[in-house]
């Protein structure tokens, strides 16, 4: 009995210390974001990764999503009679929630795993070591700049995406079973509030932030060992979706 | 000149370095030997504070590196040039831009003269119209020389070399220590090389030192090294199964 309690405090405590080791290695990606020399030049590659090469899947993912709730909002919608409120219930839903979450999902499946393999591979074949014995902050010149890009890209990308939705939306609402464009367009703007597009764009922005944090941190901590590697992308993406999904709940009871 | 004090370094609860004291003399080679996980790279490793000690501390030029702050201690580490074992070059880079990463990193330097100076390097390592290539197009032997280019392109004053032929045929792992031999002969680098290539390393070593057990068994100039009686110098020389080194 005492030794299983034993384990349990040991476990927790191990917990508690990976919290705290991943918190400081956020403040510390954040210090040095601000320490000279600027690194401009990596912020807009690590953009063109994290940003553009996501576009293609968040725009595919993008139109499936508000096709299908075109599709599955007609039909709840007709038994009310109120298929007209179509574009509102999909803009709402769209820009309130299922924009900002499913593109954090497609960028922490292309880039967070790309993120956590890459600083991982750095770790295990001692290229993190080289930047060190350069008198190169490694911190600085792998995390900050994809933190400062994840920050900025995500919210674009979640831009993109309820812009396709909408219209993917439309293509089955109003192209396919017959729904008016103008209540579509009309219910839209009549119930859409700036409110709604912001709390989504925010929550990008913190999705951005957990996205590329959490990749960042389980590379860099990756186990050094040919297995490490492995390890540290699965640990990122499945601790990204967890993550994302708590902070969405939390951000929501706050900004509803 | 780079003094090892009284170092201790544990991973897990197991002691891997028991107080290890050593001096590193300016402007020589130093070769550290020793079994397979003695502990050889992780002494390296303290040289430039890439592992910090449990116990202990590390002089260079009088100053004990463990207990600088960031800013001062990458002021010492520019004084290094590192050949990692896997030479540890940037895989996202050509060589040519891994050799001038520091220096764009790290110096004022002007392009024209930063291609002059990684120009100069890769010829020197015999790579000289190979720098397009990328780590993952050439062979195990040219990322050791990229890597040795690139620990020398800042001109350090001290290169440390962990294993540099590790994973060579036999010819290539002579070019490379003849290769580090000659660029010792140029720039007059102090040199820390920690290698199991014996007798072969020999012959570029100013000194050696035997690691075994976590301790420094013997130290002393390659010629007094070879005549050594310590029995545990005498086992690893004669490459021997028997003796007071446990093998398996």
């Amino acid at each position: 009995m005492i030794s299983l309690l034993g384990l349990i405090g040991r476990w927790t405590l191990e917990q508690l210390a990976g919290m705290g080791r991943m918190v400081r290695f956020l403040f510390s990606a954040f210090a040095w974001t601000f320490r000279p020399p600027p690194r401009f030049r990596l912020i807009v590659y690590h953009i063109k990764s994290i940003g553009v090469e996501s576009l293609s899947v968040v725009l595919l993912s993008g139109v499936f999503t508000g096709m299908v709730m075109g599709l599955q909002g007609y039909y709840s919608l007709r038994k009310f009679n109120a298929e007209s409120f179509l574009g509102s219930a999909v803009a709402l839903g769209l820009l309130r929630e299922l924009g900002p979450v499913l593109s954090a999902f497609m960028v922490t499946g292309r880039t967070g795993s790309a993120i956590a393999a890459e600083i991982g591979s750095m770790k295990v074949t001692e290229q993190i070591d080289a930047l060190y014995s350069m008198a190169i902050n490694p911190i600085q010149y792998l995390v900050s700049p994809r933190i400062i890009a994840g920050l900025i890209s995500m919210p674009l990308l979640t831009a993109v995406f309820d812009v396709v939705g909408i219209y993917g939306a439309y293509l089955v609402g109003v192209g396919l079973l017959g729904v008016s464009s103008g209540s579509y367009f009309a219910g839209m703007e009549s119930s859409v509030v700036f409110h709604d597009v912001w709390s989504g764009l925010l929550k990008s922005v913190s999705f951005g932030l957990i996205i590329t944090w959490i990749s960042c941190y389980k590379g860099f901590y990756a186990p050094p060992m040919a297995t490490g590697v492995g390890q540290a992308t699965t640990e990122s993406v499945v601790l990204c979706f967890i993550l994302i999904l708590v902070w969405d709940y939390f951000m929501t009871s706050v900004m509803l | 000149m780079i003094k090892v004090v009284d170092l201790h370094k544990s991973f897990a609860g197991h002691m891997v370095l028991k107080g290890i004291n050593l001096e590193l003399e300016t402007g020589k080679i130093t070769t550290i030997i020793g079994g397979s996980g003695s502990g050889k790279t992780v002494l390296l490793k303290h040289l430039n504070a890439l592992l910090l000690p449990d116990r202990g501390g590390v002089l260079v030029d009088g100053k004990d590196i463990i207990k600088l702050g960031e800013r001062d201690l990458n002021e010492v580490r520019q004084k290094f040039g590192v050949l990692f074992q896997g030479a540890a070059l940037l895989d996202s880079m050509t060589l040519y831009d891994n050799v001038a990463f520091p220096l764009r990193e790290k110096t004022k330097m002007s392009e024209s003269e930063i291609q002059k100076r990684v120009e100069e390097r890769l010829a020197q390592v015999g790579l000289a119209s190979m720098g397009y290539k990328y780590p993952a197009e050439v062979s195990g032997g040219m990322k050791k020389r990229a890597g040795l280019a690139r620990a020398l392109a800042m001109e350090p004053e001290i290169v440390l070399f962990d294993e540099p032929t590790t994973g060579l045929d036999p010819l290539l792992g002579k070019s490379i220590h003849h290769l580090i031999g000659k660029m010792h002969a140029t720039f007059g680098f102090t040199g820390v090389i920690v290698s199991h290539d014996i007798p072969e390393v020999f012959k570029i070593s100013d000194r050696v030192a035997m690691l075994a057990n976590g301790t420094i068994v013997e130290v002393g100039s390659t010629e007094e090294f070879v005549e050594s009686n310590n029995p545990v110098v005498r086992q690893f020389l004669q490459k021997d199964i028997e003796g007071p080194l446990s093998v398996l």
